[in-house]
């Protein structure tokens, strides 16, 4: 459709809520992830939840696709604009709208952001559990688009598990509630499909959370180890021991050296890994086990095991980890930050890998994780302006990705897969897996105008990515069209 | 045990049954065929309880993979002697209680609002969708956001959108210690009190009232657990070993009688409902069990009213539906999800919803 007929039939739409010039569409042509941009034929901005339906609505009727985005802070592309479609901010929806403390809920507008949640109901002894590194700017409606982790996920789970109910418009502009304030909800549960559906099923427009009671006491333990491989042991020693940390996570020397330089959190630099391990809850509790990690920790083969002293040094400790990504960006003019799991017990393997290819690339590596559930985040330094570096950066992250299948893992762990991991989904998934996830998308988007083009791959796609990977002398999807 | 993976027989069966337009009746042990609709009366029954084995445990990994046919006991005593467990405690309601009902069916037991439901607790499934096709979804880690999660959305489905072949389950490690704590109280006050320890740094773990007494369960070491223990006040402890199971399996006498039995969902620190009858009170507030003569519409309204639901659980009457209405336009959604995911609509059609 033409974009000046199609801008001519918002007029019920504040002009304030429309952007069509240059200038104006230039600041969305990227997410989080920088490397892919575009810029988006036409941004829309709308303040309510009506004009939210009517927009939906009318790109249905007029056959036009959808990006929604929420603080844009998203690793995988997920909210690349379109050059053919609307990209819809839903950043002005940035009310707490209610906050009910006989039942641990909040129900709050998607443009609120993470953090903003926790400060809000701190002064009851609440909080919302799930923490993405980019807590601090990123948006509640974004996590659940991205099913978003984070530190605590071990213990208290992911975003799908700190949701109790969500407001939803489907691109004809239906308004559903999925979901209750209750524990459970009658029929499908629609919550979990919802969650982590990088906005192909519906724009989420309110979302009621769970929050817990802020722990009676956290304590953190930092151990340096001469190796990442006895680091990774330790992981599994401390788990096999019946402990469940709040955090358990793991820097090698590089993330460590960087973060050290940054924050001055008072790292060991000349330590191969160190691990952070936190407890949290009750504090008798707390204090057992912070003594039996401890001896666990020397055991495992530790050459340092440093408790924090008080609540300044906890927060310094973790200071290091929070600001890991930023300090390794100071080393090299980009990195490309990755995000597979794996199974734990293929960690070694899994860094002795990446560790040579990363001599064969030429690209140095840094490794900051989410140690306790195995979720990597390989960061590749390269420089953008170097012809052909680029390329060579996504090439080494793909074969770390399919590494990542290869072990029994998966290609994302908490980032989504949007535009940067859709390749790999063809490894991960076969035709008739892809297949369903496609019937499923029908049923709520028959025409394909939610986020075209990202998370899912078609098949088509596949068969062209595929033909580099032919098995057994087996030609994947024989029954389609070669290009 | 045995092990035994009739994966390949199940697909066959499904291709064959969907190509004749046959309804299926998947069933495991049986243990909570009262549960739900009826299933329809030509439907053939496809048995999973030779489908069954577990397929890989360790015990560093918190992670359990068992095909759905395997008995929960197995699973059970398996995870224990290793100090863990299957934190959403699932009810057996017999000893014939599978895997794959428990995720079909969707429910947990007393630790559920403390812990999470069964679907929290799902990282991946193998489900043989209506077309006959076995398929993948999640894995065995604890975070994978590739692709819809079909894995949670299996729990509680009834079967309707896939035979679930396969479950890998996070496990968690058992508590060193637990506490029940007794007190005398009425409904109203216990129901305060629940929301009040439920926003408080205590290691609960369970919490349920009946008969002017709320009862609480307490989890973790010695010294947290007498620790907390004075925080909550002239608590008396009492030796209740089999209180919770009780509970969970539905032995306690509440449960025995042959009238309709509702189970409402509700937010749980909503006050007590002005519905007459017996109520067992479980879940911390969140779940409430019910006799009563009044009104089923009646009760379902006043349920709705609140954002809950209201399920007529056991010994339904073919007079009201066992499951709590949808809205028109989700109740459409979730027809158009049965059909994405069971096309010909062979799949236990009309145990969860007439529609479904």
């Amino acid at each position: 459709m033409d974009r000046n007929t199609f801008i001519a039939g918002l007029s019920d739409l504040p002009a304030r809520c429309i952007l069509k010039d240059e200038a104006e569409l230039r600041p969305y042509e990227c997410d989080g992830l920088s490397a892919y941009r575009r810029l988006p034929w036409l941004v829309l901005l709308p303040e309510t939840i009506e004009q939210v339906q009517f927009i939906l609505a009318y790109c249905h009727t007029h056959n036009v696709p959808v990006v929604a985005r929420g603080a844009g802070t998203g690793l995988s592309g997920g909210a690349l604009p379109l050059d053919n479609g609307v990209l819809l901010g839903l950043a002005k929806f940035s009310r707490i709208i209610d906050i009910d403390l006989p039942n641990r809920l909040a129900r709050v507008q998607p443009g609120v952001r993470n953090l903003a949640i926790t400060q809000a109901v701190a002064e009851h002894g609440l909080y919302y559990a799930p923490d993405p590194s980019s807590q601090i700017a990123c948006s509640i409606g974004g996590n659940v688009a991205e099913n978003a982790g984070g530190v605590h996920c071990l213990k208290y789970g992911l975003t799908v598990h700190n949701i109790a109910e969500l407001k939803l418009i489907t691109i004809e502009g239906e308004l559903l509630t999925i979901g209750s304030p209750s524990l459970d909800s009658a029929g499908y549960d629609l919550l979990a499909l919802l969650t982590g559906s990088e906005g192909l099923l519906g724009v989420i427009v309110e979302v009621t959370v769970r929050l817990l009671p802020a722990p009676e006491q956290a304590q953190v333990v930092l151990a340096a180890f001469d190796s990442v491989a006895a680091a990774g042991q330790a992981v599994a020693d401390i788990i096999s021991q019946g402990i469940l940390p709040a955090g358990l996570e793991l820097m090698d020397t590089l993330a460590v050296r960087a973060a050290e330089d940054f924050v001055h959190a008072g790292y060991p630099t000349d330590a191969a890994a160190i691990l952070l391990c936190e407890l949290d809850g009750e504090q008798h509790e707390v204090e057992v086990q912070i003594d039996k990690v401890t001896q666990l920790l020397q055991a495992s083969g530790a050459n340092e095991v440093r408790r924090a002293r008080d609540e300044a040094e906890r927060l310094r400790f973790w200071a290091g980890r929070k600001a890991a990504f930023p300090a390794v960006g100071r080393l090299s003019p980009d990195y490309y930050c990755m995000d597979g799991t794996i199974p734990r017990k293929h960690l070694g393997q899994v860094l002795s890998t990446i560790a040579q290819w990363s001599k064969a690339y030429g690209l140095p590596v840094a490794n900051v994780f989410h140690a306790g559930d195995g979720n990597l985040h390989p960061l590749i330094l390269y420089d953008a302006n170097k012809p052909g570096e680029l390329e060579r950066t996504e090439e080494f992250g793909a074969r770390i990705l399919e590494l990542c299948i290869a072990v029994g893992g998966t290609i994302t762990g908490e980032h989504g897969v949007g535009m940067e991991k859709i390749d790999q989904m063809c490894v991960q998934f076969n035709e008739a897996e892809l297949q369903q996830f496609h019937a499923i998308k029908q049923a709520f988007d028959a025409n394909g105008l939610l986020n075209p083009g990202k998370a899912v791959p078609t098949l088509a796609r596949c068969a062209e990515f595929g033909s580099m990977h032919v098995h057994h002398g087996e030609l994947p999807f024989p029954e389609l069209e070669r290009f | 045990m045995t092990n035994t993976d009739l994966t390949e027989t199940f697909c066959e069966q499904i291709r064959d049954a969907e190509e004749k337009g046959t309804p299926l009746a998947i069933t495991g042990g049986g243990s909570k065929m009262f549960y739900g609709r009826r299933p329809d009366i030509n439907a053939i029954s496809l048995d999973t309880t030779r489908h069954c084995g577990i397929i890989s445990y360790e015990p560093s990994e918190l992670v359990i993979q068992a095909r759905s046919g395997t008995p929960l006991r197995d699973i059970e005593t398996r995870l224990s002697d290793n100090n863990q467990m299957l934190a959403f405690e699932p009810p057996h309601f017999s000893e014939n209680a599978t895997l794959g009902g428990t995720i079909a069916c969707g429910l947990s037991g007393p630790r559920r609002p403390y812990h999470g439901a069964a679907r929290d607790f799902v990282l991946g499934t193998r489900v043989i969708n209506g077309k006959g096709e076995p398929l993948h979804f999640g894995g065995q880690v604890m975070k994978n956001v590739a692709g819809y999660d079909v894995s949670r959305l299996m729990a509680g489905s009834l079967g309707t959108l896939g035979l679930i072949a396969e479950v890998s389950l996070k496990v968690l490690p058992r508590p060193a210690c637990e506490y029940t704590l007794k007190q005398v109280c009425n409904q109203a006050e216990a129901l305060r009190r629940f929301a009040d320890w439920s926003g408080r740094p205590l290691p609960l773990s369970a919490a349920c009232w009946y008969e002017d007494h709320l009862y609480l369960r307490l989890s973790g070491n010695e010294d947290g657990l007498r620790h907390a223990q004075h925080r909550l006040g002239d608590s008396l402890l009492e030796s209740l070993p089999d209180w919770w199971d009780n509970l969970r399996d539905h032995k306690h006498p509440f449960f025995n009688r042959p009238d309709p039995l509702w189970r409402l969902s509700v937010p749980p620190a909503t006050p007590p409902l002005a519905v007459k009858g017996d109520w067992f009170i479980d879940w911390g507030g969140a779940q409430r069990w019910l006799y009563s003569n009044d009104n089923p519409e009646q009760i379902r309204r006043l349920v709705t009213s609140i954002g809950g639901h209201a399920t007529l659980f056991r010994n339904a009457t073919e007079r009201i539906e066992v499951f709590h209405p949808l809205p028109t336009p989700l109740l459409k959604l979730q027809q158009r999800i049965k059909r994405a995911m069971d096309p010909a609509g062979i799949l236990n059609p009309g145990r969860l919803y007439p529609e479904l």
